[in-house]
């Protein structure tokens, strides 16, 4: 926006003071332009995951098995619609409009999170995703409820106190699975066996790995590295798996007596990478998906821009 | 990107932007909870009932236009609110009772 490019090292400074202090910033508070930019990659990313992330588990909800699980599947991809608006419209808040942002999304050139890159292939994987994938979530965004951006603050708030709400059916989901008929079960394992390394690869990389991570932290968005939210979310979700008598696909688990955390094996970082570079198994796919639905959605932007008009223009000739 | 566009050249997803006021209850004062796009105020009521009210958050809601609203700026923060800073003599604690009366 209007900041130069080069920032007043008086401002950083008394900018950087601010966030020790442990101060929110505000839209029109002073910022160093890195910071906005940064914030900007970082909630436009964060949106663009919740609307893809409606797509893997929409492909469920004509074939949800019953009635109750149809109803809780299309609320929770109807929150996750939201979670992208509240998201797009704090990123808003930095100077950018969402259309460019969306713009980005369909074109390709923005980054969303490779979780959403695997495919649904059963049932189970529904429950599955929002036993992990929203349990991860929690983590992350529990954590970013506190950043240093108020507009991203406040949304994370609201986000958090949905997103129970889609780990619980999820977890639920999982349970009946695990309990049910040996096919019900290996249905359920299996979801569970391909889901467990992508999630973990969901915190990001190594924090020695992750650049952004580090300049995120020194300006508070993120006050945890993903190293420490990997393993809270692992020291979460062992207890839970072991409760309904599923395996996590590790035989490196393990618990620690002394720092009392559970330790796992090496994630494929290679396949991680694979898959943000846009050759994981259905990124084209997801895309394509997008595109779809936002051309298909062409004739109904166009009808309410139709009738606001005609509203206009009826109010002017009653005036 | 190039469909949909309205007649004034805007861009398609990028309508009038409307800042959301929830009041959650009756009584209560409407909290801000942020911005929905939208063609016109009865669009931009259901889009914000749609977005910021699926759990019955609040009782009602206000859209305003962004561009209607006028802020302080935060770099004045200092000057445009001292006339406050030195009148203690608002505060209750600024006045001495006799010992032991109980004034409220
Ligand atoms: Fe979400
Ligand atoms: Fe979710």
């Amino acid at each position: 926006m209007q900041t130069p490019h080069t920032d007043d090292p008086a401002r950083v400074a008394a900018f950087e003071a601010r966030i020790a202090r442990g101060e929110v910033i505000e839209p029109k508070d002073w910022m160093p332009d890195r910071y906005r930019k940064q914030l900007v990659r970082m909630m436009s990313q964060h949106a663009h995951s919740e609307i893809v992330g409606m797509l893997p588990e929409g492909n469920w909800i004509t074939r949800a098995p019953s009635l109750r699980r149809k109803m809780s599947l299309l609320a929770k991809v109807q929150d996750e619609a939201g979670h992208g608006l509240y998201i797009y419209c704090g990123t808003e808040t930095l100077g950018v409009d969402r259309h460019e942002l969306v713009g980005d999304l369909l074109s390709g050139k923005a980054k969303y999170s490779s979780i959403f890159n695997y495919p649904t292939l059963t049932w189970a994987d529904v429950g599955v995703i929002g036993w992990f994938v929203d349990g991860a979530a929690i983590v992350n965004q529990t954590m970013l409820a506190k950043a240093s951006y108020g507009p991203y603050a406040r949304a994370m708030v609201r986000i958090c106190k949905e997103e129970n709400f889609h780990k619980r059916q999820g977890y639920e989901s999982v349970a009946t699975l695990a309990r049910g008929t040996p096919g019900q079960r290996a249905m359920v394992q299996d979801a569970v066996n391909r889901w467990w390394w992508p999630s973990l690869m969901m915190f990001g990389p190594n924090d020695k790995d992750s650049p952004n991570s580090a300049e995120l932290t020194r300006w508070g968005v993120k006050k945890k590295g993903n190293d420490e939210l990997r393993q809270r979310f692992v020291n979460l979700t062992v207890p839970q798996a072991q409760a309904v008598h599923l395996t996590l696909p590790d035989p490196a688990l393990k618990y620690n007596e002394a720092s009392g955390n559970w330790e796992f094996g090496q994630i494929d970082w290679d396949e991680f990478w694979t898959v943000v570079k846009g050759d994981g198994p259905c990124n084209r796919e997801r895309l394509a998906a997008r595109r779809k639905a936002h051309e298909e959605g062409a004739w109904v932007r166009a009808a309410a821009e139709a009738h606001a008009a005609k509203q206009r223009a009826s109010t002017v000739a009653a005036a | 990107m190039s469909q949909g566009k309205p007649p004034d050249g805007t861009p398609d997803s990028q309508w009038p932007l409307w800042e959301v006021f929830i009041q959650p209850q009756y009584g209560a004062p409407h909290e801000h909870c942020g911005s929905v796009h939208a063609v016109d105020a009865e669009q931009a009521l259901l889009n914000a009932r749609d977005v910021y009210a699926r759990r019955n958050e609040g009782m009602n809601l206000w859209v305003v236009p962004s561009s209607a609203i006028v802020g302080s700026t935060p770099e004045d923060v200092g000057p445009f609110f001292d006339p406050a800073n030195d009148k203690a003599y608002r505060h209750p604690q600024f006045y001495k009772v006799p010992r032991g009366v109980k004034v409220f």
